[in-house]
């Protein structure tokens, strides 16, 4: 090993840094002034969802707490009426509660669930400073509405909203 | 013992007896053919083609009728079609293949076939999760449909047959089990099928709805999601309940039950009982369960639960800690220890009973139990005998039912003693007014109120009835309190229990003498020693009394009278009641729910119920509630263990001798066979794995000697003119304290309602449907007129718990 080799290498090295400081783009974020966008299939917080005419959409199964691995879901229902609809069809979810702390993310419930009610969207910003908070409550968890006349529970009109389950189509081909 | 038939099914061979159903041979070699219309219990109809199998028999010579022998084997002929399993009866040398291709094909068809018109509702159906559609399109169905969704007929969703139970018409896949239940193991056919083909719909043919008190169990044999219960009605998913072992406390019958809880968000995070199932015991209720039982537990979770000790003090309740309030009745209850009453009723377990019994007996003081119905005594003597079971009664057999309406007070003794009468017993019935019972009885014996004795001392003259039952292999006898106060009911039992002697029907299983009770525990009560005290009035008046589970005060103005003139009132309830308003301490106990104990049903089965919820407040067990008090007062009595308070019980009276805990959570196979991978064959019964209890055996059965004791008569009560009898009668929804805390059931309960005959009613000049007024000793009360023809013409049927306090027969005025 010759004297000057260590200082090749340190010239080596520094070449290197200035090349990737002059050519290349900062991969750095400014976080949280700056946020990164998620993979399309990225899985975070839980969202649950309503239809276009802002009823929910779940429905009250239970599917999603009995395919969660880690027993974090909580789920009641009640029965909805005609003047007080949540979702359609007769049965709601009157209780809904996610323990983010039991919660590994695994998205099995949005593949349970029946009706696309609940994904997993794109918020990771799950901080609390109290382990009561880490229990997101439906009020939490729901979707905004799409227009402020269309909250939940809400009167409609009798006969309309008869079916829990949206009809499917058979494949066409 | 019939005739056996041996077959082969899928190259396993079955020694069943004959007349077995193919479905029901293989189910006893361990071999599932799947099906929806058929069930053990009844009659099969071949509905649903859902046990399509492929059958050969031995090919039979035409010419000799000898089998065709090939190859030194019988020469199988099998049917160019599929056969039904269900309907098929087994024959010699039958050979049924399940699982061939060709049977697979057939299934696979028939689920395709009844999936075409199942809704997609499997997420928001109460039946998901335990339901024998989803199980078998699982197993047996094809994984795709080749009908088109758009052409499922769709109905009106959910639409309520009666208050109880709701159906939902497109679930339904037309098996009509729940109509073969009410037809053939209820015997009250009030659904039937409307329509024809694609349309054809389940339809309640009475008013109101569902008018059985059977109905819940419907739910439980439905195959599918199209009849659930209203309690029930989105309450939770089958999977998240979990189950324990208990005993309805409803009536004497001691059906078992398996109480389904979770904890729930709705009541505050504490974990409640979601629903009642019945747990099979076939020599009790065997998979069946009455609606009371099913939807009455409500009580437990009443809002006028007493959570908290209390005391009064200047004229108010106040709470106080347990010491306090265990030191302050001590102390009254030893000030006047020579006037110590315990007056005790049947809700309570036996241990709870055996500690109050133990404590007046230390302490000198009188065990009274609050009923109004007599002969526990004799049931203990000549009672039926251990292995009694009503399930295997049949031809040969005779069952006498006196002064009492089983379908109104037992239930579930109503329709086993029908199925005996169904199986060829003998069945007599003798009641004053006719009851639903009288239509299957083989012999009706119409009395007037009053002529009970005489009418079961007749027996000894020579009848076609009386020789009928005098000859009959076994019998047994009901007798109730229709019309009876205890005097009354004392002679009853008195007079059946010599007429069972005479005959010889004592101590034997399915002989003996039963007691119809007004309450879950009255016999073991009897057992342990607490008698009922003819005049109760002065038998409180004056004296310090211990008033466990008993509600004298809002059952009687004269009790309430006696009470508030006693010494010192001491209340241990799990509900706030009319006594414990007037008490001076009140100690809070747990329901049957909340603790561990023992009930001796009127078949003297002494059962366990366990733990299934936390209890509420500051509650204890009735049993430790007593050992402290009795502790403060100087009587050490076990309160801490249960089973060991139930040991010291069984080592005191002979009935329970060698009795545990261990030996009363014993089980053995039973069937039809029930509970989770058999969904489909039994329904949604619970399978006992937590006890069935052990029957106990009457003295005469043990060899004692019999001896029954006159009963001194009373005059018979004269009614004036212009005055009534006014006589008991029970109702199976009342407004009992079990009863009145379930709203679901407030349409059933109804208003209180006097019944007359039409002729009296006109005399009077009363209509029916009016209100009228009725007095009697001391007792004011406006009831409903009600009007039934066969009934005697100087009596006024009287509801007990329907607010109107009658214990006896008395003599009033209807206005």
């Amino acid at each position: 090993m010759g004297v000057f080799e260590p200082v090749i290498e340190l010239g080596r090295g520094l070449a290197e840094t200035l090349r990737s400081f002059l050519f290349e783009k900062t991969v750095t974020v400014q976080y949280p002034e700056e946020k990164r966008t998620v993979h399309p299939r990225f899985r975070g917080r839980h969202v649950l969802n309503r239809y276009e005419n802002g009823l929910e959409k779940c429905i009250g199964c239970s599917l999603c707490a009995a395919a969660c691995p880690s027993d974090a879901i909580f789920v009641e229902s009640s029965e909805n009426t005609d003047e007080k609809r949540f979702s359609p069809g007769q049965r709601y979810a009157s209780t809904y509660e996610i323990n983010m702390l039991r919660c590994i993310y695994c998205g099995f419930c949005e593949d349970a669930c029946p009706t696309e009610a609940i994904t997993l969207g794109d918020n990771y910003e799950l901080t609390f400073t109290d382990r009561r908070d880490a229990i997101y409550t439906k009020d939490f968890l729901l979707a905004p509405v799409p227009t402020a006349d269309m909250l939940t529970p809400r009167k409609v009109d009798a006969g309309v909203f008869t079916r829990s389950v949206p009809e499917m189509k058979n494949p066409s081909d | 013992m019939s005739k056996q038939v041996t077959l082969t099914i899928n190259g396993i061979s079955a020694t069943v007896p004959e007349g077995t159903t193919v479905v029901d041979a293989a189910k006893s070699v361990g071999i599932d053919i799947p099906v929806f219309c058929h069930h053990p219990k009844l009659e099969p109809v071949g509905m649903c083609r859902m046990c399509l199998v492929e059958i050969g028999r031995p090919m039979l010579d035409r010419a000799t009728g000898q089998a065709v022998v090939e190859n030194g084997q019988p020469k199988i002929q099998f049917m160019p079609k599929l056969e039904t399993a269900c309907t098929n009866r087994v024959s010699e040398g039958m050979v049924v293949m399940t699982i061939s291709d060709k049977a697979k094909e057939g299934q696979r068809g028939t689920l395709e076939f009844l999936l075409t018109s199942h809704p997609l509702d499997c997420p928001v159906c109460d039946k998901g999760g335990e339901c024998p559609l989803q199980n078998l399109t699982m197993a047996f169905g094809p994984s795709q449909s080749r009908f088109i969704y758009d052409e499922k007929n769709h109905l009106e969703k959910q639409v309520p047959l009666g208050e109880l139970i709701w159906l939902d018409r497109e679930r339904c896949i037309q098996c009509a089990r729940c109509i073969r239940f009410q037809d053939e193991v209820a015997g009250e056919a009030v659904l039937g099928f409307d329509e024809r083909g694609r349309n054809t719909q389940i339809v309640s043919l009475s008013t109101p709805g569902f008018d059985s008190v059977f109905s819940g169990n419907t739910t439980d044999i439905c195959p599918v999601g199209a009849l659930t219960t209203a309690d029930f009605r989105f309450g939770a998913r089958p999977w998240e309940l979990k189950a324990q072992a208990s005993i309805c406390t409803q009536c004497p019958v001691g059906c078992n039950t398996t109480l389904n809880t979770r904890r729930e968000a709705k009541s505050a995070g504490d974990i409640v009982v979601k629903r009642v199932m019945p747990r099979q015991n076939e020599e009790v209720n065997e998979i069946w369960l009455c609606d009371k039982g099913r939807f009455a537990y409500h009580y437990t979770e009443s809002k006028k639960r007493l959570t908290k000790p209390l005391v009064r003090k200047e004229e108010k309740l106040a709470r106080v800690s347990w010491t306090s309030a265990i030191t302050h009745a001590a102390e009254n209850f030893l000030k006047f220890k020579k006037d110590f009453v315990v007056l005790a009723s049947g809700r309570l377990a036996n241990e709870d009973l055996f500690n109050l019994k133990s404590l007046a007996d230390t302490v000198g003081g009188k065990a009274i139990l609050y009923s109004d119905m007599g002969g526990g005594d004799l049931t203990a003597l000549v009672g039926v005998g251990q292995g009694t079971n009503i399930g295997d009664m049949g031809k040969g057999d005779a069952i006498l039912v006196v002064a009492s309406d089983l379908y109104q007070e037992a239930p579930i003794w109503w329709l086993r003693v029908k199925q005996a009468a169904d199986r060829g017993a003998t069945l007599i019935v003798a009641n004053p007014r006719e009851t639903k019972l009288d239509k299957f009885a083989k012999f009706v014996i119409r009395y007037a109120y009053g002529d009970e004795v005489k009418t079961i001392n007749d027996f000894s003259r020579k009848t076609k009835i009386s020789d009928e039952f005098a000859k009959a292999k076994n019998a047994i006898v009901f007798y109730g309190s229709e019309g009876l106060g205890l005097n009354g009911s004392s002679m009853l039992a008195s007079a059946c229990a010599t007429l069972l002697k005479e005959t010889e029907h004592i101590g034997k299983p399915n002989n003996g003498l039963v007691g119809v009770w007004q309450r879950v525990n009255d016999q073991g009560a009897w057992e342990v020693g607490f008698r009922p005290e003819p005049d109760l009035e002065k038998a409180l008046k004056g004296k310090a009394v211990y008033v466990v589970g008993a509600d004298p005060v809002g059952d009687d103005p004269a009790l309430a009278k006696a009470l508030k003139g006693a010494k010192f009132v001491a209340v241990q309830d799990i509900l706030e009641t009319a006594t414990a308003e007037i008490a001076d301490v009140v100690f809070p106990a747990q329901a049957y729910t909340e603790r561990e104990g023992t009930f001796t049903s009127g078949e003297r089965r002494v059962q366990r119920f366990y733990a299934a919820v936390p209890a509420k407040g500051d509650s204890k067990p009735d049993f430790a509630i007593t050992s402290q008090l009795a502790k403060e007062m100087g009587v050490i009595l076990e309160g801490s263990s249960v089973s060991v308070v139930f040991d010291i019980l069984a080592s005191s009276l002979d009935a329970f001798t060698d009795l545990s805990y261990e030996k009363l959570a014993e089980v053995h196979g039973q069937y039809p066979i029930v509970g989770r991978g058999d969904l489909y064959y039994g329904g949604t019964t619970y399978e006992n794995t937590q006890g069935l209890g052990v029957q106990l055996v009457p003295i005469a059965q043990a060899g004692g000697a019999v001896h029954i004791s006159k009963i001194r008569k009373e005059a018979a009560l004269r009614p004036k003119e212009n005055e009534l009898l006014a006589v008991p009668v029970n109702k199976l929804y009342d407004r009992g304290v079990t009863v009145n805390p379930t709203q679901l059931l407030d349409g059933r309960v109804g208003e209180a309602a006097i019944t007359l005959h039409p002729s009296t009613a006109k005399n009077l000049g009363l209509e029916a449907g009016a209100q009228v007024k009725i007095t009697f000793a001391g007792v004011k009360a406006e009831a409903l007129l009600k009007l039934d023809d066969t009934i005697s013409t100087g009596v006024a049927l009287v509801p007990r718990s329907m607010g109107i306090a009658i214990r006896e027969p008395v003599v009033a005025k209807v206005k």
